[in-house]
């Protein structure tokens, strides 16, 4: 990072994509350093895709996908001498999931030839910490949820803390060529290195949101994959990276919106975010100002997420072209449920444990779950998911083994022959693994925003090569 | 009466975190907006009956230079559970559609 006597009047935050892993494209990365960029930001995950990834420290992208956008953006780090900012590192952002993205990293670094100084903040959470603070009352719930007790916290395989940006400024101002970071709210991300570098709060926030998601706030998200922000102390520019496309003041505003449940006020660590008096302009063919947005300071607080693993389930798909059964659906569906739970009964009996099964009509109601209007036409076909739900992986074999030929010759009526529906796989049953929920949805209260956070510096600066 | 697909020119739904469910209606011009947005059947005693959700939870907020109206609930039932059928809560705004706005 080079020094500079005077803060800037306006920092350049080149923003690659959405999640690192999605796809950096070079051209994207290639404008914006042309642009002027001061640094490069984006994060590597989300909640969105479930619980499973935190709970078992699983990547969402190939490791092929993730190592192959950091070498654009650590090449491109290296080439233009400013910093490159990862938060969410490995989507959950739990310390296996940051690890897996250090050593991809430090496997770049040999292969280039590079030797960045790299901070890597980590923000799991001790269980034991946790039930302390609880008792001390730093524990607060978020609607819908109650209290936390300590059994919920027991539950969870890994809890993390999303960070806000002060962890950030802290290693950049320690000279940090690249940071690597646990969970991170997305907007902090982004905003770090311009707070690092004084802008205004409410200017580095709403930057940082309508950023988080690369060229989504774009009008035309499916051209480029990032954005640059330009933002200064009273408000920010944003512009596309693919020269081809543009931001509207709609886009722009609209994706505020944008998997928030609120419009209009952000909560992060150490303030809320009010964009109610914002105002969108377009300043030229591709880029949009904006302006208004407040921040207001709050007490200090981190977002618990924790994972917890529940049962096993294994899954059965058939496809059905018989007319006769299609025009019978809803009959069909609850005639072959009672049948297959009465065929666990009889067959395991108590083994079966508190087993679940639920069959799902693709092509007819399975994604809302709800009874088709009457009169609705017979579809051409549908496919019938069968997900067995029980204690143990071997369980839930069992138990669609032994509902296997029900649900592979259920007949629509008494009397007639044996129909056999349309398996597409053989063995049909397929082991998917556990369920994950999300337990906590609970905000952590600290003075300090480094209370809760660790950051280990590899420095391949002076040092070997290797990291132990 | 019209109908939800009628008036809006783009309706959508994500999940907002992981216990939450956003619905997003952008109306079809100012004066669709003005005309519908405030309708009895966009109001949290009606969404809470049509999603299932809890009518105390259900937030709805008008954005009036968008032209829009977003609607937030708590999920019914927990993202990735044993019956989850929308990870992503990406087709919720389907039940919306042919809902008839007073």
């Amino acid at each position: 990072m080079p020094a500079e006597s005077k803060p800037p009047d306006a920092v350049k935050v080149l923003v690659p994509v959405g999640s690192l892993g999605a796809g950096v494209q070079e051209a994207d990365v290639r404008y914006g350093l042309a642009a002027g960029a001061h640094a490069i930001a984006s994060d590597a995950g989300s909640t969105d895709s479930g619980a499973a990834y935190l709970a078992l420290g699983n990547s969402k992208y190939s490791r092929e996908a993730v190592q192959r956008d950091l070498r654009i953006l650590m090449a491109a780090q290296a080439e233009a001498g400013i910093p490159l900012v990862i938060g969410s590192c490995g989507q959950s952002g739990s310390d296996r999931a940051l690890d897996w993205t250090r050593d991809l990293a430090l496997e770049i670094a040999r292969e280039l030839r590079l030797t960045p100084r790299i901070a890597v903040i980590y923000s799991e959470q001790d269980r034991a910490v946790l039930k302390a603070k609880n008792a001390q009352g730093k524990i607060q719930p978020l609607a819908p949820h109650g209290p936390l007790s300590d059994a919920t916290i027991d539950e969870c395989a890994h809890i993390v803390a999303a960070m806000g940006p002060a962890p950030y400024i802290a290693a950049l101002q320690e000279g940090a060529d690249i940071v690597l970071g646990g969970r991170t709210t997305d907007p902090a991300v982004l905003a770090a290195v311009p707070l690092s570098r004084g802008m205004a709060a409410a200017s580095a926030w709403h930057a940082g949101k309508v950023g988080e998601c690369g060229a989504q706030c774009t009008a035309n998200p499916a051209r480029g994959k990032g954005v640059l922000l330009r933002i200064s102390d009273d408000g920010f520019d944003v512009e596309p990276l693919a020269v081809e496309n543009h931001c509207s003041p709609h886009s722009v505003s609209a994706h505020m919106l944008y998997e928030n449940s609120d419009p209009f006020q952000l909560s992060e660590p150490g303030g809320m975010l009010d964009v109610s008096a914002a105002r969108y302009e377009q300043l030229d063919d591709r880029t949009v100002r904006v302006q208004g947005a407040r921040w207001e300071a709050r007490p200090y607080t981190m977002k618990l997420e924790g994972a917890a693993p529940g049962p096993f389930q294994t899954i059965m798909l058939i496809g059905i072209e018989d007319p006769d059964v299609l025009s019978q659906l809803d009959l069909f569906h609850d005639r072959l449920h009672a049948a297959l739970c009465q065929r666990v009964d009889s067959t395991l009996g108590a083994e079966a444990g508190d087993y679940h099964i639920s069959l799902r009509l693709y092509g007819w109601n399975a994604v809302s779950g709800r009874p088709v209007p009457l009169g609705t036409q017979p579809p051409r076909e549908v496919g019938v998911l069968c997900v067995v739900t029980a204690a143990t992986q071997s369980l839930a074999t069992r138990i669609a083994k032994a509902c296997n030929p029900y649900f592979f010759h259920f007949p629509i009526r008494h009397g007639i022959e044996l129909p056999s529906y349309g398996f597409p796989f053989s063995p049909a049953e397929i082991e998917r693994g556990r369920v994950y929920e999300f337990k906590l949805n609970h905000v952590l209260q600290t003075d300090d925003p480094l209370e809760f956070v660790r950051t280990v510096w590899v420095d391949l600066k002076g040092g070997p090569r290797t990291h132990g | 009466m019209a109908k939800v697909r009628d008036v809006c020119r783009h309706v959508r739904s994500k999940n907002a975190g992981a216990f939450w469910v956003t619905i997003d209606l952008f109306f079809d011009g100012h004066d669709n907006y003005l005309r519908y947005g405030q309708s009895q059947a966009l109001r949290p005693a009606a969404i809470a009956s049509l999603c299932g959700a809890d009518p105390a939870r259900v937030k709805r907020v008008l954005v009036a230079n968008l032209a829009m109206v977003k609607i937030s609930y708590p999920r019914t039932s927990p993202q990735g559970g044993i019956v989850e059928r929308d990870m992503h809560s990406g087709q919720q705004f389907v039940r919306l559609l042919d809902v008839e706005l007073g």
